[in-house]
């Protein structure tokens, strides 16, 4: 009995190498596992993508080629159909200035998710790259640039943003759109910075260092791409927020400015006729409010799928 | 006695002559913490030759990690601080150097794998890539021929299918492929040093017996140095050479593993061995050391280990051991090594009954 517990077992050489598995052929099709990948899959399941996707979509073809969704010129104004109700010649009804309303809304979304997309994108590289710096060195860079922030940060934006514009000659999507990235780049970089912290810690940089791997490396390679998600998510966010932010600016006489078309210009001018022709203060509203919504929805939506902590 | 902490009599067959692989010299590292200076490594010394494995033993807190950090030069430094002494890579102080030469010794000449591997690999990179990353950071390759030496490296550690599962990220591989796949990196360079932090903790025991005899065939194959960090007896046994057994941050005693095993040197060592669960005793207490290791900020004067001995004396209790030679090769840092090497030392103390720590033999109470 004892012979068969004799230690010989464990005295014979363990082989380093085990057999190879003989299916590798057959599993050769396996599906991507990369974080994008992962995501993209959780994206496509989830109804609320698809719904902000589709409305995203709409606006952006509206908002590059406006062409496709009206023959009507926006300039073409003739006084003599001033402020009529919606027909079916015009959807959405005229303007005061007599001006096919359908197609000066449809026009406005250029203005406006440009806005949107210049500002985001801006902010979005001051904020990778001041997050990151600050995060990844820590101690008094850090404590600099996170005051700094905080200083930006407790300026209300329409406030900067009426003294700065105010002493505008003219103002354009350029203008308006360099005014709120600096005065809204602060709530990003302060989520990118806390972001690399967590990231900062953890195990796998360490082992990159014990290999050998310098600061732009570390950075670059596994502080970056693992502390991206959430500023992506919200990045996305951001922009229904300064698509929101440029008509609240526009309506309060700071922003873009006639002839331009956009949506802000539009619910500044139907203001006085809120009673007499609530049409057209209703139409650019709902459209700023499905842009934003889009936007928001999305962001969301992206910022869980890039989570891995969300994944079940 | 300051002859007695000259490495230089560590151990037996190393070549006298020789400059070694690894050298560190009373090593002293504080941490700066609130409740006032841990000392973490007080005063630890051994050497490591090529080819040799050098297991550091010890259970958690007794500053095993910390000296491989120390080694590797990637200790957080605000808390963490040397407060003395050398660690020499073929005779070249690394604590001297500025960092960005010893940045160029890590990875290509010390390298060192983690006790998690699925934490130690980036999770948004495939694992060939992060392999090929060390060729063409420090060899400076083009993607392609890196791409091809990581697929040489997976085969090389034993992870079947190289090739396909190179796309492959980290939480796709099992405990052991991952271990195998930070061992592929680290050894990536053909480092001559490689230190292994409790490579095997994480991992089942038929795959540990694997990993291990894996780095062991590297070992051979590479002729590298190896510093195994462990707290596992049954892991150390097969595959090192000699073994430095550490506690409270210090060498408390350094032999071969035969005479390690066979004759122990110190109390502690003793108390280590007699509390591995032995098979043939089912239904026997176990017989663990009782206490805890002390408060690396509050250290007891005299020997680290006296609250916890057997055979204390007041001389332990005042005046610190060093580490001097028991018998050829053989160190031991306790003021009765002789006798407990030979086995008769006196027990002056047992375990209370109670657990509550230690009494004295002669207050013994009926069993």
């Amino acid at each position: 009995m004892s012979e068969i517990h004799r230690p010989e077992a464990r005295v014979e050489p363990i082989d380093s190498t085990i057999e190879p598995a003989g299916e590798p052929a057959k599993n050769k099709k396996v599906e991507e596992a990369s974080l994008l990948a992962d995501a993209w899959r959780s994206l496509r399941r989830n109804p609320w993508f698809i719904i902000s996707a589709v409305l995203l979509v709409l606006f952006l073809s509206m908002a590059i080629f406006p062409q496709l969704f009206t023959n009507n010129d926006p300039r073409e104004c003739l006084l003599g159909r001033s402020r009529q109700s919606p027909s079916a010649e015009h959807w959405f009804g005229t303007d005061v200035q007599g001006c096919d309303y359908y197609s000066r809304v449809i026009y406005g979304a250029r203005n406006s998710i440009a806005v949107g997309f210049i500002v985001a994108i801006g902010t979005f590289i001051i904020a990778v790259l001041l997050g990151l710096v600050a995060g990844y060195f820590g101690s008094w860079v850090d404590a600099v640039i996170s005051r700094f922030t905080d200083m930006v940060f407790a300026v209300p934006y329409i406030l900067g943003a009426l003294v700065f514009l105010n002493v505008l000659e003219s103002r354009g999507v350029r203008e308006v759109a360099f005014v709120l990235i600096i005065f809204m780049w602060p709530t990003m970089t302060r989520l990118m910075r806390g972001s690399v912290i967590s990231v900062v810690n953890s195990e796998f940089v360490l082992a990159a260092r014990a290999l050998g791997a310098g600061p732009i490396t570390i950075m670059r390679r596994h502080i970056l791409p693992n502390s991206l998600g959430p500023v992506i998510g919200y990045a996305t966010v951001f922009t229904g927020i300064i698509i929101g932010a440029e008509a609240t600016l526009t309506f309060l006489g700071v922003g873009l400015q006639l002839p331009a078309i956009s949506w802000g210009l539009q619910l500044s001018d139907a203001q006085p006729f809120l009673q007499t022709v609530p049409h057209l203060l209703l139409f650019p509203v709902i459209f700023v409010g499905l842009t934003v919504f889009a936007f928001m929805t999305m962001g969301d939506a992206i910022r869980d799928a890039l989570d891995p902590k969300s994944k079940k | 006695m300051t002859q007695s902490q000259t490495p230089a009599g560590f151990t037996p067959g190393t070549r006298p002559g020789e400059v070694p692989l690894l050298e560190v010299k009373d090593l002293q590292v504080e941490f700066r913490t609130k409740a006032g200076v841990a000392k973490a490594i007080n005063g630890l010394n051994f050497s490591l030759h090529a080819g040799e494995t050098l297991a550091i033993l010890g259970e958690s807190g007794s500053g095993k990690s910390v000296t491989a950090q120390t080694i590797m030069g990637i200790l957080d430094m605000p808390p963490g601080k040397i407060a003395g002494g050398e660690i020499r890579y073929r005779g070249e102080d690394l604590l001297s150097m500025d960092e960005e030469s010893r940045r160029k010794l890590r990875g290509v000449k010390i390298a060192m794998i983690f006790q998690d591997a699925l934490s130690s690999l980036n999770p948004v990179l495939p694992v060939g890539w992060q392999i090929a990353e060390m060729f063409r950071v420090h060899r400076g390759l083009k993607r392609k021929e890196a791409k091809v030496k990581a697929v040489e490296m997976m085969q090389r550690v034993g992870i079947p299918g190289a090739e396909e599962r190179a796309g492959d990220f980290p939480h796709q591989f099992s405990g052991g492929m991952r271990q195998r796949i930070m061992i592929a990196m680290a050894i990536a360079l053909d480092p001559d040093v490689l230190i292994a932090d409790e490579p095997t903790t994480a991992l089942d025991v038929t795959v540990q017996a694997q990993v291990m005899r894996l780095l062991k065939d590297l070992q051979t194959e590479f002729n590298m140095g190896l510093i195994l960090i462990t707290h596992d007896l049954g892991v150390v046994a097969d595959v090192a050479d000699k073994i430095a057994v550490m506690y409270s941050g210090r060498v408390m005693e350094a032999a071969d593993v035969y005479e390690i095993y066979g004759r122990p040197g110190h109390p502690y060592t003793q108390g280590l061995l007699n509390s591995i669960p032995r098979i043939d005793d089912e239904g026997g207490r176990l017989r663990a050391i009782s206490g805890l290791p002390p408060s690396l900020t509050d250290m007891p004067p005299g020997c680290p280990f006296n609250p916890r001995c057997e055979f204390a004396t007041d001389r332990c209790r005042t005046e610190r051991p060093e580490l001097r030679p028991v018998a050829e090769g053989h160190l031991s840092a306790c003021h009765y090594a002789e006798d407990v090497y030979a086995g008769t030392a006196t027990r002056t103390r047992r375990p209370s009954p109670t657990g509550a720590g230690m009494i004295d033999v002669s207050e013994e109470a009926p069993q």
